[in-house]
C-alpha cells in the first residue's frame, strides 16, 4: 500500500519541524538544555557501569547518580525560570534564578560529597 | 576437707571423728563446744607473726604488742631487738615534741624492757603529762596521759605522780559518758562506742589509783552502775561465748568485737583492782574467756595481741578467774578401751586450784533428756588430768554430749573462780561394727537359684550370672560392740559395667538386717540395655565405725535384651576423667570475605567514558557560540565577577578536599566563611549584571 514510506515520511517531516522549532529557541536556553543532556548521559554511563561490576559501594553509586540527576533537575528549574515565554516568572530577574541555581547546586554537592565516602 | 569415711582404714576413722566433732557442735543443743586453753600453737604463731623487720619494730605501739605477747606466752626476747627498741624509747621520751600518745607507748615498752631512764628525765615527763591532763579535751588525751603517769608510778618509786584535782578529772571524763553505758571519744563527736567505754574505765581506774586524796564514793558508785549498764549490751554466741561489738567504725580505725571486748575487759579488770565488790555474774566472765579462746590461733598480729593480752588480764583478775574444762581427745574408741580424760586449767594453761570433776549426764545424739549419773573422775596429779576408768553403762558407739560439773574443794574459791555450772562437751565413741550373715543370691521369681556366702569385710570374688528375668539379692547384718542394731551413714551398692557406666543403689535396712534386691526386669532401661560383666562394690561406712569398708565383691554377668531403636544412649565415659576438663577444639574466627572488586582496567575505562559527556558538553557549547561578551569590563565589576567565579571554584575545591581528607565540621566552618563571601560578591556581580541588562532593555 505505501503505508511504511508514508509513515517514514511523516516521521521525517515531524523530526524536521521539531528541529526548526528548536533552533528558534534562545541560545541561553540551548546552553541549559545541553547541560541537562550532559548530566543525564553521565548518569546513564554510571548506571551501565554498575550493571557491569555490581553495586558494591552502593553509597558511591547513589551519590554519583543522584548528583547528575539533581543537577539536571536544578537546570530544568533554571530553564523554566529564565524562559521569557513563561508568564509566571515574568517578574523574576534571570540573575536571581541563576543565583538560586548556583546556591542549590552547592548545597546538593555538599551532600553528595558527604555521601560519596 | 571432709573425707568420705568409706575409704578409710581404722586409723583414719579416728581422725575423721575429730573433724566430725565440729559438725556435731552445730547439730546438738546449744552451749556445746570445746574450748582449749592457750597452747604451743599460740607460741609458734606469735614467733611467726611478730618477727621484727631488720631487728626493730615499725612503731613503739607494735613493739609493745609484740613484747607483751612474748612476755605472756613466756617467749624469750632477743637482745639485739631489746637494744634497738630501747634506743627508740629513749629518743621518744627525750623529744620535746612528743605528745602524750607517743610518751604513753614509749613508757609501755619501757615497762617491759626496763631501759635505762634517769629519774630526772622521768620527772620532766611527769610534769609534761600532768599538763596534758589539765589541757585534755578528748577521751584519748586523758587515756594516754593518765596511762603514762600510771606506768611511771609502776616503774620508779621515787618520782611523784599523784594527781591533785582527781575529782575534777573524773568528772570531766564522766561527762563523756552516755546513758546506754557507751562512751563518746570527745564532746564534739556524737558517735559513741563500746571500745571507748573500755578505755574510759581503764582511765578512771588509773585516776583513782593516782589520786592524792580520797575520791568521792558516790562517783565510784555511779561508775559501777555504768559498768553494769554496759553489760546489758553484751552479745552472745550459741556456744556460750559473750562479747561486745561496736556497730560503727570509730575514729581510730579499730573495729570489730575483738578490740571492743578487749578494751572492756581491760577496763573492767583495772577497775576491779582498785576497788572490790564489782558484781559481774560469773557466766559472763567465763563467756568472755570463751570468746577469746574460741577464736583459736588468730592469723594476724593485732588479733593475737588482743587475744593474749585480754586472756592474761582475765587470768589474774579480781572479779573472778575463769576455769576452762577441755578434753584432750574427744574421740574414744571402744576397741582400744580409751579412757575419758578431762583437763581443767586457767585460760593461759596454768594449773587450777584443787577441785573435783563430776560427769553428770550423758546425752545421746538428738535427745534432750538423760539420767543423772554423778560420777566422780579420778585425778592423776602427775599429768594433771581427770579420768574415768570405764565409760558409763550403755554407752555404745555413736555421738554423745557429756555434761561435766566442776566442784571446787575449798568453798572460799567459789567467789574467786568462775567454773560455769554444767559444761557440755561433744564426744564421739567409735568401735568395730560386726558384719555377719552376708550373702549374695540370684533369684528366679522368688526361688533362690544360686546363693553364695560373703566374707565381710574381707576379700570376696563372686562370679554370678543373671538374665533380665531374674533378681540379685544381697543381705547382711550389722551389730554394734554391745549387740545393738546399727544404721551406718552410708550403705551403698555399686554396679560398674565394663565400659565404665556405673549405677549406685542404697541398701535399706530394718533393724539389724540390711537387704537390697535388684529386679533386673525393671532396671533394664536404667542400665541402657548394656549386657556384659558388671563389677559389684559394696560400701558401708560411718564416722563412728572403725572398720568402714569399700570392698569389691566380684562380678555378675548380666544378659539383657537388645536395645530398641529409640533407647537412650549411655553417657559417654571419658577415657581419662581429667580429659573432661581439658582444652576444647579451637574455634577459628571466620572473617567477612571482602567484596569482589572489578578489575582496574574496567574501572579506568569507565572513568574515561564518564568524562566523554563532559567533553561533548564543552564541544556543544563552542558550537552554540558561547562568548564572554557580557563579562563586565570596567574595573570594579570585573573584580567582583572574578571573585564570584573564584568563590565558586573555592567551594568546589573545598568539596574535593572534604572528600579526600577533611571532616564535616571543618568543611562546614570553611564553607560558611566562603559562603558569606560568595553571597556578598555574587550579589554585587549579579545585581550589576541585572542593572546592565535592564538599562539595555529600556534603552
Amino acid at each position: 500500500m505505501g503505508r511504511s514510506p508514508a509513515t517514514k515520511d511523516d516521521a521525517q517531516a515531524l523530526f524536521h519541524s521539531l528541529r526548526s522549532a528548536y533552533s528558534a529557541t534562545p541560545t541561553n536556553l540551548k546552553i541549559i538544555d545541553l547541560y541537562v543532556v550532559f548530566a543525564v548521559f553521565t548518569a546513564l554511563i554510571q548506571v551501565v557501569y554498575m550493571a557491569i561490576v555490581g553495586s558494591f559501594p552502593f553509597n558511591s553509586f547513589l551519590s554519583g547518580v543522584l548528583s547528575c540527576v539533581g543537577t539536571a533537575v536544578l537546570a530544568v528549574c533554571l530553564r523554566i525560570q529564565v524562559n521569557k515565554e513563561n508568564k509566571e516568572f515574568k517578574d523574576l530577574p534571570p540573575e536571581r534564578a541563576f543565583a538560586d541555581f548556583v546556591l542549590c547546586n552547592l548545597v546538593l554537592h555538599l551532600v553528595i560529597m558527604n555521601f560519596l565516602g | 576437707m571432709k573425707i568420705s569415711p568409706a575409704e578409710d582404714s581404722q586409723a583414719m576413722a579416728r581422725k575423721v571423728g575429730i573433724i566430725a566433732v565440729l559438725l556435731a557442735v552445730a547439730s546438738i543443743c546449744e552451749a556445746v563446744a570445746i574450748f582449749h586453753p592457750i597452747s604451743e600453737s599460740h607460741r609458734s604463731a606469735a614467733l611467726e607473726l611478730f618477727s621484727p623487720v631488720a631487728g626493730s619494730f615499725s612503731s613503739l605501739e607494735e613493739a609493745y604488742e609484740a613484747l607483751r605477747t612474748f612476755e605472756v606466752l613466756g617467749i624469750e626476747k632477743k637482745p639485739d631487738v631489746k637494744d634497738h627498741t630501747c634506743n627508740s624509747v629513749v629518743d621518744t621520751l627525750s623529744l620535746m615534741s612528743s605528745n602524750s600518745r607517743d610518751l604513753y607507748h614509749a613508757l609501755r615498752v619501757n615497762g617491759l624492757l626496763k631501759c635505762e631512764i634517769s629519774n630526772e628525765a622521768l620527772t620532766g615527763i611527769v610534769s609534761r603529762l600532768k599538763d596534758a591532763v589539765k589541757d585534755a579535751t578528748s577521751l584519748l588525751d586523758y587515756y594516754h596521759s593518765i596511762g603514762g603517769l600510771l606506768l611511771i608510778k609502776d616503774q620508779s618509786s621515787e618520782v611523784d605522780v599523784l594527781l591533785e584535782n582527781a575529782d575534777g578529772t573524773l568528772r570531766s571524763i564522766k561527762a563523756l559518758s552516755q546513758s546506754d553505758g557507751r562512751w563518746r571519744y570527745s564532746s564534739s563527736n556524737p558517735e559513741s562506742s563500746t571500745r571507748a567505754a573500755g578505755l574510759a574505765f581503764e582511765t578512771i581506774s588509773g585516776v583513782i589509783s593516782l589520786a592524792a586524796s580520797a575520791i568521792d564514793e558516790t562517783l565510784i558508785g555511779t561508775l559501777k552502775k555504768d559498768i553494769m549498764k554496759l553489760f546489758d549490751s553484751i552479745e552472745k554466741y550459741d556456744d556460750g561465748s559473750y562479747y561486745f561489738d561496736d556497730k560503727h567504725i570509730d575514729a581510730s580505725g579499730h573495729q570489730g568485737p575483738l578490740s571492743a571486748t578487749s578494751a572492756v575487759v581491760r577496763g573492767l579488770t583495772a577497775f576491779a583492782s582498785t576497788s572490790e565488790s564489782l558484781n559481774i555474774p560469773e557466766d559472763k566472765i567465763l563467756g568472755l574467756a570463751r570468746f577469746f579462746l574460741g577464736i583459736g590461733v588468730p592469723g594476724n598480729s593485732k588479733d593475737l595481741y588482743y587475744q593474749i593480752d585480754t586472756l592474761s588480764h582475765l587470768e589474774n583478775n579480781r572479779v573472778s578467774v575463769p576455769l576452762v574444762l577441755s578434753l584432750p581427745a574427744t574421740v574414744l574408741s571402744l576397741t582400744s578401751k580409751d579412757k575419758l580424760k578431762v583437763k581443767v586449767s586457767t585460760v593461759l594453761g596454768s594449773s587450777a586450784p584443787p577441785l573435783s570433776v563430776k560427769l553428770m549426764q550423758v546425752f545421746s545424739s538428738g535427745s534432750k533428756d538423760a539420767s543423772v549419773l554423778n560420777k566422780d573422775l579420778h585425778f592423776d596429779p602427775k599429768e594433771a588430768i581427770y579420768s574415768l576408768d570405764d565409760l558409763p553403762e550403755g554407752v555404745d558407739i555413736g555421738e554423745y554430749v557429756f555434761a561435766f560439773e566442776i566442784v571446787l574443794s575449798d568453798p572460799e574459791y567459789k567467789r574467786k573462780f568462775a567454773t560455769g555450772g554444767r559444761t557440755k562437751v561433744p564426744v564421739h565413741v567409735t568401735g568395730v561394727v560386726k558384719v555377719d550373715n552376708a550373702k549374695a543370691a540370684v533369684l528366679e521369681g522368688d526361688v533362690v537359684e544360686s546363693e553364695k556366702k560373703l566374707d565381710l569385710p574381707g576379700k570376696n570374688d563372686l562370679a554370678l550370672s543373671a538374665n533380665h528375668l531374674q533378681k540379685l539379692r544381697l543381705s547382711f547384718m550389722l551389730t554394734t560392740p554391745f549387740g545393738k542394731p546399727f544404721k551406718p551413714h552410708q550403705a551403698l551398692l555399686k554396679l560398674r559395667h565394663e565400659t565404665g557406666v556405673e549405677h549406685i543403689f542404697v541398701v535399706e535396712n530394718s533393724g539389724r538386717h540390711f537387704e537390697i534386691t535388684l529386679d533386673f526386669l525393671g532396671l533394664v532401661e536404667k542400665f541402657f540395655y548394656l549386657s556384659g560383666q558388671y563389677n559389684i562394690d559394696l560400701t558401708v561406712g560411718d564416722a563412728v565405725m572403725e572398720n568402714s569398708f569399700l570392698e569389691p565383691l566380684g562380678s555378675v554377668e548380666l544378659d539383657l535384651p537388645k536395645a530398641p531403636e529409640k533407647a537412650t544412649q549411655p553417657p559417654p565415659q571419658a577415657a581419662n576423667p581429667y580429659l573432661r576438663y581439658g582444652p576444647k577444639a579451637e574455634i577459628a574466627h571466620i572473617f567477612r570475605a571482602p567484596e569482589k572488586r572489578p578489575p582496574q582496567e574496567v574501572s579506568f575505562a569507565f572513568l574515561g567514558l564518564v568524562l566523554v559527556p563532559f567533553l561533548a558538553f564543552l564541544v556543544g557549547l563552542l558550537r552554540l557560540g558561547v562568548n564572554f561578551k557580557n563579562f563586565p569590563t570596567s574595573a570594579i565589576p570585573a573584580t567582583f565577577a572574578i571573585l564570584f567565579h573564584g568563590g565558586i571554584a573555592a567551594v568546589l575545591i573545598l568539596y574535593v578536599l572534604f572528600w579526600l581528607k577533611l571532616d564535616l565540621f571543618t568543611t562546614l566552618k570553611t564553607l560558611g566563611l566562603i559562603g558569606i563571601f560568595l553571597m556578598f560578591v555574587g550579589h554585587r556581580t549579579l545585581s550589576h549584571l541585572a542593572s546592565t541588562s535592564a538599562k539595555l532593555k529600556s534603552a
